[in-house]
C-alpha cells in the first residue's frame, strides 16, 4: 500500500534536508542527481553536500536557500511505497500545507530542538487536524545542536501534547528525536541518543497502521457519459467516474442525485473490461437498466448506502484562503464540488480560526493564508457529505470568476439540506 | 538494503499500478470534460505510448474524443515514425503533425548551426504555434514528477499564459487533487496524468498491458559515436566530428527525442522484462543518461519549461 506523507516545518527546520536524507539513505538518489547536488552545493553553499538541494529544484529556491512550492517525491522500501509532499515553511505556508495535507495519510511536523514549539508548529498541527490527517510524526530535529538532550526533547513533546488537546479534531502524535543532517533516527537508529528506544522515522512510517475508511456506501460522481454511437455498441450509455465510499455490484439498486430517480446497475466496466463488482478508488463506467436523464455532475448512490450524501444548496464550511484578494461577505465565486461546477455566494463569515491558540475571532473578511468558517449559498443543489464522513464529497474549491485562479479550499462542516 | 534490492522487490506484486491507472484515467476524463478542445501530445516515446493507452481505456468502448499531435522535429528515428503511423491506425485516432521544419521554413525560428545543433529547443515555438492554430485549450503530456527537479514542482494541471509560459510561483493549488480547468481566451493548460508515475512504474505497466513500443527501446546493433559520455547514432543529423571514430555497439534507447541529442545506452535488454531488470538496477536517471539538452545547465529543464517546452 502507498503511504502519502506531507512534511511541514518552519523555515530552516530542515524539511528539505530530512527528505534529502530519506531519499539518500534509501538509495533512491541517482548518481547524476547526486553529482548535480554536489555541483550546486559548491555554488550555493559552503561546499559541504547540501541534501536540501535534492528537493529545492527551482533556481530561485537554490539561490535563496528556501522552498517555494510543493514538491512531490517518490521512494520505496521493500515494505512500502511512499509519496512525499514537501511543503514550504515560509510565505504561503498555510496554502501549501493545506494542499499537501489534503492528499496525505500522515504528516511529518518538524520542530527545531533549539527553538521548541513555534507559532508555525502550532499552525501545522492545526492544519493537520482541520484537514483530517489523523497521524502526525512529531520529528524533533537538530538534536545534535542541543547535545542530544533528553530533557530538551521531553520538554518539547510535553508542550506539543498540551497543544494537541486544543485542536479542532483529535490527532495522534508520534514524537521522536532526530538529526536530519547527521541521519540520527531517520533511516537508521541513533547511537547518540541511547535514551530513545523507539524505532527510526522510516521504520515507523513503514509500519504505521491507518484506519480503514469505514464504508458509508458507494457513490459515483459522473464525470463523462460514454456514448459510442457505433453499430456494435449502439445502445451503450456508460456513466464514467471514480467510485468512492463503498463497493458496487451488478444488480445493486441506485438513486441518481440530486433527482429522485432510481434504477439498477446492469454493467460495470473498468478500462473497457467488464467486471461484476467495483471497489472504492476504481475509475469505472456503469450502465443502468433504465434510460433516465443523467449528465455530468449527477451522483449515483446505492440505495443501501448506510450514510448517503445530502442534497443541499446552503453550506457551512471551513475554508483555507489561498490568494491576495480577500474573501468577503457578499462576494460571489465559482464553486467546484465533485464533478459539479456552480456559483457560490458568501452569505456570512462565522469566524476566523486563530491557528496558534486554536481560538476563534469574528471577522468581515479572510485574507491570504487565513483559515475560517463561512456560510455559502450555492446556485444549484450539490450532493454533499460532511468532510469528516467522506473527504471527496465533503471537499470543494472556490475559483475566481475573473482570473480563473483557485482561491479557497473548502471542508464542508454542515448544510441546510433540501433533502436528507 | 541496496536500491536494486528495493526496486526488484516490487516486481512480484502490483505495487500500486492499478491505483496509478485509476488516477490517470480520472484525470484524463476530468480534463476532457472541463475543456473545449483538448489534444494528446504523442512523441512516440514510452510515456506518450502509456498515455495514449490510458486515454483509450478511459473512453472505451467509445473512441478517443480528441486528436493526438506529434511535434515533428524532422530529426526522427525511422522506427518511431513507422510506429506512430501504425498506432494511429490501431487506436483509430486523428493525427495532427506540427512540423519544426515548417517553423524554420516560415522563419518562425532560426536553426542553430554546426554539427551539434539540436532542434529540441525549437519545438517550443512549433508547439505553441500549433496550439494556437488548432485552438487547442488543453494538451495532455506524459511528463512525470520523478523526471526532473523542476517537474517535481509541477501541478497535474499546469496553467500557461498567453505566451505559453509556465510561472512556477503562480501555480494553482490542487487540494484533494481537484482540477481547476478555467482559463481565458488565449491561455491554455497542460495536463499530466502520469505525474505520480516513476520510470519503473511505466515499464511495469508496459509489461503488464503489453503496450506496443518502437523497436529502438530494445537492444539492437547500431553505429554510434561517443560524445560527452553519450552514444549518439551516426547518420541523419549526427555527423562524426574530427577525432570521433564511429563504431558498432549493442544499444537501446531509454527515451525517444530529437535524434540529434538523444543518446543510446549500451544494453542487451531485448524485451520488457530485461528492461525492467535494467531500470531497477540503474544508477543514473533517464534524462541524465540520455538527454544532452538537459545537461546544458543545472536549471536547463526549468528554463525550457518557462519558454513553453513540454
Amino acid at each position: 500500500m502507498v503511504l502519502r506523507i506531507a512534511t511541514a516545518g518552519s523555515v530552516d527546520d530542515g524539511k528539505s534536508t530530512l527528505i534529502g536524507r530519506l531519499l539518500h539513505d534509501t538509495k533512491t538518489v541517482f548518481e547524476d542527481q547526486l553529482a548535480s547536488v554536489e555541483k550546486a552545493s559548491l555554488r550555493y553553499g559552503d561546499g559541504s553536500l547540501n541534501l536540501a538541494l535534492l528537493t529545492d529544484g527551482l533556481r530561485a529556491e537554490r539561490e535563496q536557500g528556501i522552498t517555494i512550492d510543493v514538491a512531490y517525491r517518490y521512494f520505496a522500501t521493500p515494505e512500502r511505497t511512499f509519496v512525499v509532499a514537501d511543503t514550504p515553511g515560509h510565505a504561503q505556508y498555510t496554502r501549501n500545507m493545506v494542499t499537501g495535507a489534503s492528499v496525505s495519510d500522515v504528516a511529518i511536523v518538524l520542530v527545531d530542538a533549539r527553538n521548541g514549539l513555534t507559532e508555525q508548529t502550532r499552525r501545522h498541527l492545526f492544519v493537520a487536524s482541520l484537514l483530517g490527517v489523523k497521524q502526525v510524526m512529531l520529528a524533533v530535529n537538530k538534536m545534535d545542536l542541543v547535545d542530544f538532550s533528553q530533557d530538551r526533547y521531553d520538554e518539547i513533546v510535553a508542550a506539543a501534547r498540551a497543544h494537541a488537546t486544543a485542536l479542532p479534531a483529535p490527532v495522534a502524535l508520534n514524537p521522536l528525536p532526530i538529526s536530519a543532517l547527521l541521519g540520527d533516527n531517520v533511516v537508521d537508529s541513533s547511537d547518540n541518543m541511547p535514551w530513545y528506544t523507539g524505532p527510526s522515522l522510516l521504520r515507523q512510517l513503514e509500519t504505521l497502521e491507518l484506519d480503514d475508511d469505514h464504508s458509508i456506501g458507494a457513490r459515483l460522481s459522473v464525470q463523462w457519459v460514454i456514448r459510442p454511437y457505433s453499430t456494435e455498441h449502439h445502445d451503450f450509455r456508460g456513466l464514467a467516474g471514480r467510485l468512492t465510499g463503498g463497493t458496487v455490484a451488478i444488480g445493486d439498486r441506485v438513486r441518481v442525485l440530486p433527482g429522485a430517480q432510481q434504477s439498477t446497475i446492469v454493467s460495470i466496466e473498468r478500462g473497457g473490461v467488464p467486471q461484476e463488482t467495483a471497489e472504492p478508488g476504481e475509475a469505472i463506467s456503469i450502465q443502468l437498466a433504465d434510460d433516465i436523464d443523467i449528465s455530468r455532475g449527477d451522483v449515483v448512490v446505492t440505495v443501501a448506502a448506510p450514510k448517503p450524501p445530502v442534497v443541499a444548496d446552503q453550506i457551512v464550511a471551513d475554508v483555507s484562503w489561498m490568494v491576495d484578494k480577500p474573501l468577503e461577505v457578499g462576494t460571489r465565486w465559482i464553486i467546484k464540488h465533485l464533478t459539479r461546477t456552480a456559483k457560490a455566494f458568501v452569505s456570512a463569515i462565522e469566524t476566523r480560526h486563530d491557528v496558534s491558540t486554536a481560538s476563534q475571532h469574528s471577522t468581515e473578511r479572510l485574507e491570504l493564508n487565513d483559515l475560517g468558517r463561512v456560510h455559502l449559498n450555492v446556485s444549484v443543489p450539490l450532493v454533499v457529505d460532511l468532510y469528516d464522513d467522506h473527504r471527496p464529497g465533503g471537499a470543494a474549491i472556490l475559483v475566481d470568476e475573473a482570473t480563473g485562479m483557485t482561491c479557497g479550499a473548502l471542508m464542508i462542516r454542515g448544510f441546510d439540506g433540501l433533502e436528507s | 538494503m541496496t536500491l536494486t534490492d528495493n526496486r526488484l522487490d516490487g516486481l512480484d506484486h502490483d505495487g500500486g499500478l492499478d491505483e496509478l491507472e485509476d488516477e490517470a484515467i480520472t484525470i484524463i476524463r476530468e480534463v476532457t470534460a472541463e475543456t473545449r478542445a483538448p489534444v494528446l501530445l504523442f512523441s512516440g516515446g514510452k510515456d506518450s505510448a502509456v498515455l495514449l493507452h490510458l486515454a483509450a481505456k478511459a473512453f472505451r468502448p467509445g473512441n478517443l474524443p480528441f486528436p493526438v499531435m506529434h511535434v515533428d522535429t524532422g530529426h526522427n528515428f525511422d522506427e518511431v515514425i513507422e510506429y506512430r503511423d501504425r498506432l494511429v491506425k490501431e487506436y483509430n485516432v486523428r493525427l495532427v503533425v506540427a512540423s519544426v521544419q515548417a517553423s524554420i521554413d516560415a522563419g518562425r525560428v532560426v536553426e542553430d548551426t554546426g554539427p551539434r545543433a539540436s532542434r529540441n529547443r525549437l519545438q517550443s515555438v512549433t508547439l505553441l504555434d500549433a496550439i494556437a492554430e488548432h485552438q487547442f485549450d488543453a494538451a495532455f503530456g506524459g511528463g512525470r514528477r520523478d523526471e526532473d527537479k523542476a517537474r517535481a514542482k509541477e501541478r497535474i494541471l499546469s496553467f500557461r499564459d498567453r505566451f505559453g509560459q509556465w510561472e512556477p510561483r503562480a501555480q494553482r493549488p490542487e487540494p484533494w487533487n481537484m482540477l481547476n480547468a478555467k482559463i481565458r481566451t488565449g491561455e491554455h493548460l497542460r495536463a499530466f496524468p502520469l505525474s505520480n508515475w516513476t520510470e519503473l512504474d511505466i515499464w511495469r505497466y508496459i509489461g503488464r498491458e503489453e503496450v506496443p513500443l518502437p523497436s529502438i527501446y530494445f537492444s539492437h546493433r547500431r553505429v554510434v559515436v561517443e560524445r560527452n559520455g553519450m552514444l549518439l547514432s551516426v547518420g541523419g543529423p549526427v555527423v562524426a566530428e574530427p577525432g570521433e571514430v564511429p563504431f558498432e555497439e549493442t544499444v537501446r534507447y531509454r527515451t525517444v527525442g530529437d535524434a540529434s541529442c538523444t543518446g543510446a545506452v549500451r544494453s542487451t535488454a531485448a524485451n520488457v522484462h530485461d528492461v525492467i531488470t535494467e531500470v531497477a538496477a540503474a544508477r543514473i536517471t533517464e534524462r541524465g543518461a540520455t538527454r544532452a539538452d538537459d545537461n546544458f545547465s543545472d536549471s536547463a529543464m526549468e528554463d525550457r519549461k518557462r519558454e513553453g517546452y513540454f
